[in-house]
């Protein structure tokens, strides 16, 4: 839970190249930070990130308690908490946005691209509420803050290439900062060729093209107002997806924000934030690149939400209280022509998403009572209103096919709760939380329409009946500090109660040609997820330094079964050489077998697989401006593997030598 | 919540009060208002006039509505009593179909209506003749005209031989607009008794496996069998449709004491039933 301070500290620190954060994790590569700090040219100095060019995605798996589901190379799906989308609440700058693909292969963090962003903020479990209701957490990748600082002109071009998969990225930054007047504009463009697994497998459809814009202006009225505009447009085209039967020809969003802000001086009110604004996605999936199918498709879909916020910072004595009044309404569309074999008979036709409404409004408030110098409590709440309507007929009758009440709309209240202690000493951190919350079930799991699923092979239908999701979570962390040595563990346990999960429908035969069945969305009674990880780190000299990480995560119904996308035990290893003008990292990374898999749900048993990094990195300073160059090997030893988080187990990457270059011109 | 509803009720009602004015100015009472003419016979100081929604007769349920012209008055006559004979006309011998008897139309002064179930056609629509027999204020009158009958697209109707040697016929009569939902499905079931006797068949089953053939035989869930109605002698059952498309829709006849007299379950091995009816939206 990222507060004022922190904000403030970021951009304060961020010269120095990392922000101070109260938090608990350790990232896999060299920051500590629970903040996945997604660099702008500005930060670069620190050699933070081994790529400077990396995906949002590979910045997002740094962190111990996010791992990205891939279904391709490109729009990788975040977990957290081995909790997947649904179960998560995933903003842009505190903006609600969802994916148009009823597959989930445009999680919204696809949307947006490290250009835009300053950093991403990742809460776990209840910790993640402040911009709407979860169960696993919520991610928040937060756009530029503005800023009047009169630092005039400053351009920045940035090169990357990659030989597994001919990757090639550029982007270009470009920005003027006056003292009452800011326009900055950048762009990013990414090329990629189907990439080989380890040992030379060429994997067939894993190519992808993208390219993002962004514009932002700011306007300072006075000494305690501005006013900025953010205007986002990306675009991909021809991502294809290899664990998957379809590719996406298009998939575009453009995603447009107005926002007000007030910071007083001298007053319990620190700062009023109020943004409004509205976003679109059209996500066009098709076939077209497939030589055999069983019937061709086209799936097309479109989201458009339009919302607000108003935040507001207040500090009083030894309480810093946040508030969050937001509200947004989304417009979900999906649909499926199948094209049939026989000309003589007509397209097939089916909404898969009939238009579904959803219109939210709560009220979130926390506060952090800094009752001591060294202790914490951090309380929050968060009440909301959800509404979902059926907005086509057509929509509500195909769900009569198989519910007796279809109701067109439905009404919830949700609730969230969660509380914090935290006790910070010089060299020992501890922190105790208990959370209960409630989520609202997706647009797919309420009203999805035989939606396939290729993980498990079955067609999904969605069930408007369902109760909320509720959990119970604790979560615990304690770092201690001997001098050059740390370790630290943290671990997050969730009773989860009425787990919507898709049950087996015997009597209802599939749509997809060749899937074993339908699954009906219904809920366990309850379920279980507990994670834990031991960080650790040495600091053998002024320049070396070894961390390393494990975990352990565990997931079951209340049936005895295991959950699916229950990561296996991890590990992570790094010897790190630092100096002000080079660095060196090499990373050791590994899962141990999935024994503890869900063959319910698809799974088998991911072998265990360990691989090697080498990241390196130079700055050298001259008088036009700076270069950072960064090069590495991925995979030295082309091992083929893939992970238990791999769409239909197919590998990931062998071997690949990466470089990127930047210019940064003050 | 509430005003989010307000102003659009309030916009409707605005624009049907508008659109009320409009009708009552130009509306001239029609009563064959929304069918199209199919033929009109003329037999002496009569016209007949044949309608339905398509304006054509096809192959399968037709629902039929007439007028009788008065030519002298240019009047359209309300009390006459009328009955029809459909014939098909074959190389070696005719036959008939099954029909309703006439009646006048519900709510309606000049409109008759009744239907006719045309099992079969020639290609090109020949072969059909329709004899109407009227009685208007005591005398009778009777005239038989050619009409042509076009084959429909799908199979709405068919015509078997069911294993207790009685000829069946079954004739699909809705879902007329089916829509992706659970769709009422009404059938109707004549037995030939002979050439010119075509009876309703009553208390039979008739079991429902909707499929699609496009789509490895995908089928739907809840239908249920259609089972006799004796207010309206139709076969009354729910098809559910679970996208737009062709649907073949796998019939098994059973009669009162549960054997079956037409058609097969649908399994892997089993494609489809040999009793079957289309279906495309």
């Amino acid at each position: 839970m990222k507060t004022l301070i922190t904000v403030i500290l970021c951009l304060l620190l961020s010269s120095l190249g990392f922000a101070q954060d109260e938090n608990k994790e350790t990232k896999k590569d060299t920051t500590k930070l629970e903040e996945v700090l997604v660099l702008s040219r500005r930060k670069l100095s620190n050699h933070r990130q081994e790529k400077t060019l990396s995906s949002i995605d590979d910045y997002l798996e740094k962190s111990n308690k996010v791992t990205m589901i891939k279904r391709g190379n490109y729009a990788w799906e975040p977990t957290i908490n081995n909790m997947t989308s649904e179960r998560l609440v995933v903003t842009i700058d505190g903006m609600q946005i969802f994916g148009a693909c009823t597959d989930k292969m445009d999680p919204i963090t696809s949307y947006v691209d490290v250009s835009n962003l300053e950093k991403v903020t990742i809460g776990s479990g209840q910790e993640g509420t402040e911009n709407g209701h979860s169960i696993g957490g919520g991610i928040d990748l937060k756009l530029p803050s503005s800023k009047f600082n009169g630092s005039g002109f400053k351009s920045g071009l940035d090169l990357g290439y990659e030989t597994n998969g001919n990757y090639k990225a550029t982007g270009l930054d470009l920005e003027y900062t006056g003292n009452k007047f800011f326009i900055s504009a950048d762009g990013i463009y990414r090329k990629s060729d189907n990439y080989d697994a380890g040992g030379n497998e060429e994997i067939l459809y894993s190519q992808f093209e993208k390219y993002n814009i962004s514009l932002k202006t700011g306007y300072k009225f006075s000494e305690t107002q501005s006013i900025d505009a953010n205007v986002i447009y990306d675009k991909a085209t021809d991502v294809g997806y290899p664990a998957l039967p379809m590719d996406v020809s298009l998939a575009e969003a453009l995603i447009a924000s107005l926002t007000h802000y007030y910071k007083p001086e001298d007053k319990a009110l620190k700062s009023l934030e109020t943004k409004l604004y509205f976003n679109t996605i059209t996500h066009i999936m098709d076939d077209t690149k497939r030589p055999v199918v069983a019937i061709r498709m086209d799936m097309p879909g479109w989201s458009d939400t339009y919302g607000f916020y108003s935040k507001a910072e207040l500090m009083k004595n030894k309480h810093h209280f946040t508030l969050n009044l937001n509200g947004f309404y989304n417009k979900s569309l999906a649909e499926m022509t199948m094209f049939s074999n026989n000309p003589d008979e007509p397209d097939m036709f089916m909404y898969t998403w009939p238009d579904i409404r959803t219109l939210y409004s709560g009220i979130f408030i926390k506060d952090d009572f800094h009752f001591s110098a060294y202790e914490t409590l951090a309380s929050s709440i968060r009440l909301g209103y959800h509404n979902n309507k059926i907005a086509k007929e057509v929509g509500v009758q195909s769900l009569q096919i198989l519910y007796d009440t279809v109701d067109d709309q439905n009404n919830r209240f949700l609730v969230s709760l969660a509380s914090t202690y935290q006790l910070k000493k010089e060299n020992y951190n501890l922190s105790v939380g208990l959370g209960y919350g409630e989520r609202a079930p997706s647009v797919s799991e309420g009203y999805g329409f035989f939606l396939f699923n290729s993980f498990d092979n079955y067609d999904y239908i969605g069930n408007p009946n369902l109760k909320d999701e509720k959990a119970l979570e604790a979560n615990f962390s304690f770092k201690q500090k001997f001098n050059d040595f740390e370790i630290g563990l943290e671990s997050s346990y969730f009773h989860i109660m009425d787990y919507i999960i898709g049950e087996i429908a015997t009597d209802v035969s599939s749509m997809t040609i060749g899937a074993n069945g339908v699954r009906v969305y219904t809920a366990l009674d309850h379920a279980s997820i507990f994670n834990t990880y031991v960080n650790s780190s040495y600091k053998l000299s002024e320049r070396f330094a070894i961390n390393g990480t494990v975990g352990y995560n565990y997931g079951k119904g209340n049936d005895g079964e295991n959950l699916p996308l229950i990561k296996p035990f991890s590990y992570f290893a790094e010897f790190n050489y630092n100096t002000p003008k080079f660095n060196a990292a090499l990373q050791l990374d590994g899962n141990g077998n999935q024994s503890n898999y869900s063959s319910q749900y698809g799974e088998n048993e991911t072998a265990d697989y360990a691989i090697l990094n080498l990241n390196l990195g130079n700055v050298f300073h001259n008088k036009l401006g700076k270069i950072v160059l960064k090069y590495g090997v991925e995979n030295i030893l082309d091992t083929k593997y893939s992970t238990y988080a791999d769409w239909n187990n197919f590998p990931r990457q062998g071997r690949n030598f990466y470089v990127n270059l930047s210019f940064v011109f003050p | 919540m509430k005003l989010k509803y307000l102003l659009p009720i309030a916009f409707i009602a605005l624009f049907f009060s508008c659109s009320t004015d409009d009708d009552d100015n130009t509306t001239i009472f029609n009563e064959v208002e929304g069918l199209e003419l199919i033929q009109t016979i003329v037999n002496g100081n009569e016209t007949i006039e044949l309608y339905n929604e398509k304006g054509m007769f096809e192959t399968g349920y037709n629902m039929i509505s007439l007028r009788i012209k008065d030519n002298t008055t240019d009047s359209y006559i309300e009390d006459a009593t009328l009955s029809w004979m459909p014939m098909m006309q074959m190389p070696t011998m005719e036959h008939s179909s099954p029909k309703s008897s006439i009646s006048k139309a519900l709510g309606k002064d000049t409109v008759y209506e009744g239907f006719i179930i045309y099992q079969m056609t020639n290609t090109d629509g020949s072969g059909w003749s329709l004899t109407l027999n009227y009685n208007i204020d005591g005398t009778d009158y009777s005239v038989t005209e050619t009409i042509s009958v076009m084959q429909y697209e799908n199979q709405n109707t068919a015509t078997f031989m069911g294993s207790d040697g009685t000829n069946y016929i079954l004739a699909l009569i809705e879902p007329k607009d089916p829509s992706i939902a659970i769709n009422e499905m009404k059938v109707g079931l004549f037995k030939m008794e002979n050439m010119m006797t075509f009876p309703v068949v009553e208390d039979y089953t008739i079991a429902l496996d909707p499929r699609m053939p496009g789509m490895g035989n995908h089928t739907s869930p809840n239908n249920t069998n259609l089972t006799y109605n004796n207010a309206d002698n139709f076969y009354y059952g729910d098809l559910s449709l679970t996208m737009t498309g062709y649907w073949k829709l796998n019939l098994k006849l059973m009669n009162a004491n549960d054997d079956v007299l037409k058609g097969e379950d649908v399994t892997d091995e089993n494609e489809a039933s040999s009793l079957y009816l289309e279906l495309e939206f």
